[in-house]
C-alpha cells in the first residue's frame, strides 16, 4: 500500500522494515500497510503514516520508533499521520499475515465471514494453537482495539483474533 | 466559510463522543465481566481517538493558539455542546447499554451522512471513524437483545432504562443553529432526514430484544445549546482535573 516515490529505496525500505507495531512486535510497519509515503523535503524525510483505529495508542510511540530508526542511520526524519485512505486490514501484506498467523493471531477473513464470525457464527476462525476451525467467539473486543477474544473448542486454548477493517 | 461556525459544529461533534467516551472510561475496571469491561473501554478509546480528529482539525481552523487539549479539557460547562443523552451516568449495566445503543445508531447515520460531507478533513474522518462504529452498534445491540430477550430481571431492568433514557434521545437528532447552518453549507449532517432510519432501525431492534419504545415521551433539550443536567459538573471535575492540577499536560 506504499505509494511509490523517488524515496523509497532499498535503504529506506530497510529502515521501515526494522520499525514494529509495539503491540504485535513481529509486524513491522511496512507489513502493516501504515506507511502511506516517504518523501523528501530538503534534508529531511518526511514519512506519512496512516493510523490503524482512530484511538491506536501505538501510533504516538510507532512514529518515535521511525525518528529514531532514520536517526540511527545519520538521517533527519519527520513523521506526518495522515487519515485518508482510511486504513483497512487489506493493507496487510502476505508476509504480515503470515507473521500474525506465527505468532499466534489469526488473520482478519474477508468481511462476510468476520461479520459471522463475531455474530457467533462457527466454524470460521481457525485456531492459531491446533488449527481446529471448532472455535467459538469470547468477546468482540479484545485486548487491543483491533482485535477479538477467541477460544478454541478442541485444544481448549484462547486466542486473538484479528478483526476485519474495511 | 464562517471559520466560527465550522468550530462550533466541530466541537458539538467531539462533545457528544468525548462526554459518553468518559462514562464509559469511568467502566474502567468496574465492567460486569472482564470481557464486557474491555469491551467498553474499547469503544472509549475508539472515541477518544475519533475526537482528537475533530479538535486537531477545529485547533487547526481556530488557529489562536489554543490546542486540541486545550479545546477538550479548558473549557466552562456552558461551553461543552454534548447532548444530555451521553452524560447520564452509569446507573447500571442495562443503562450503560441503552444509552450506549441509542447514541451508536444515531452514530453510525451522522458519519454516513458526514462521508458525503464536503469538507474533505471532516469526510476522511467519517470515512476513519465509521469502521469502529459499525463493532459499537453490534456491541450494543446485540446486548440489548440478549437483555431483554433474557430473564425477567434482565428484561425489567433493560426496559427501566429504556423508559428513562428514552426522553434523551432525541435531542442527538433535533438540529441546532450551528447543526442546521454545518447542513446548508453542504459540510454537516442532516439530521431531520435521518430521523426516521434512527426510529425504524431502534424501533426494529427493540421489538427484536422483546421491550418498548414510551408510548408518549416529553423530549428533553438543551446539553447541545450548553444548558446541562446535574451530572455534567461532576463530569468535568474528573475530567479536567489533571489538566487543571498540572496545566500543559498533553493526552
Amino acid at each position: 500500500m506504499v505509494e511509490e516515490t523517488d524515496y523509497m529505496n532499498a535503504e529506506i525500505r530497510e529502515i521501515l522494515a526494522s520499525v514494529s507495531d509495539p503491540e504485535i512486535p513481529v509486524l513491522s510497519v511496512l507489513d502493516m500497510g501504515i506507511i502511506r509515503k516517504v518523501e523528501k523535503k530538503e534534508a529531511t524525510y518526511e514519512i506519512s503514516i496512516i493510523p490503524t483505529y482512530s484511538g491506536c495508542p501505538a501510533m504516538d510511540t510507532i512514529a518515535d520508533d521511525l525518528n529514531a530508526a532514520f536517526a540511527k542511520a545519520g538521517k533527519k526524519s519527520k513523521v506526518i499521520q495522515i487519515l485518508s485512505p482510511a486504513w483497512s486490514t487489506d493493507f496487510i501484506t502476505d508476509e504480515g499475515r503470515k507473521a500474525l498467523e506465527d505468532y499466534g493471531i489469526a488473520a482478519p477473513l474477508d468481511v462476510s465471514a468476520d461479520k459471522a464470525a463475531l455474530l457467533g457464527e462457527k466454524n470460521k476462525v481457525q485456531c492459531t494453537n491446533c488449527g481446529s476451525k471448532n472455535t467459538r467467539l469470547v468477546s468482540q473486543f479484545g485486548s487491543t482495539a483491533c482485535k477479538a477474544l477467541f477460544q478454541c473448542n478442541d485444544c481448549h486454548e484462547p486466542f486473538d483474533y484479528f478483526k476485519c477493517l474495511k | 466559510m464562517n471559520q466560527e461556525k465550522f468550530l462550533d459544529y466541530l466541537i458539538l461533534l467531539g462533545d457528544n463522543s468525548m462526554i459518553l467516551g468518559q462514562r464509559l472510561g469511568e467502566l474502567c475496571g468496574h465492567g460486569p465481566e472482564l470481557e464486557t469491561d474491555i469491551a467498553l473501554t474499547n469503544i472509549s478509546l475508539d472515541l477518544f481517538g475519533q475526537v482528537r480528529n475533530y479538535f486537531q482539525l477545529a485547533a487547526t481552523i481556530e488557529n489562536k493558539g489554543r490546542t486540541e487539549d486545550d479545546l477538550a479539557m479548558l473549557r466552562l460547562e456552558h461551553e461543552y455542546r454534548n447532548s444530555y443523552l451521553v452524560e447520564q451516568p452509569n446507573t447500571n449495566f442495562a443503562h450503560v447499554i441503552v444509552r450506549q445503543f441509542f447514541y451508536d445508531v444515531y452514530h453510525q447515520l451522522l458519519l454516513t451522512d458526514l462521508m458525503k460531507s464536503k469538507n474533505d478533513q471532516l469526510r476522511a474522518i467519517a470515512e476513519k471513524s465509521i469502521k469502529e462504529v459499525n463493532y459499537h452498534v453490534d456491541f450494543s445491540a446485540s446486548w440489548l437483545i440478549r437483555m431483554g430477550d433474557g430473564t425477567e430481571e434482565s428484561k425489567r431492568k433493560a426496559q427501566e432504562a429504556i423508559d428513562a433514557l428514552w426522553p434523551f434521545a432525541m435531542e442527538l437528532l433535533t438540529e441546532t443553529e450551528t447543526e442546521k447552518w454545518a447542513k446548508e453549507m453542504g459540510i454537516g449532517a442532516d439530521l431531520p432526514q435521518m430521523k426516521s432510519a434512527f426510529l425504524s432501525k431502534v424501533k426494529e431492534v427493540i421489538a427484536e430484544a422483546t421491550l418498548q419504545l414510551p408510548e408518549e415521551t416529553v423530549f428533553q433539550y438543551g446539553g447541545k445549546q450548553g444548558r446541562h443536567t446535574e451530572h455534567m459538573g461532576y463530569i468535568l471535575a474528573e475530567f479536567q482535573y489533571m489538566q487543571r492540577a498540572y496545566p500543559n499536560m498533553k493526552w
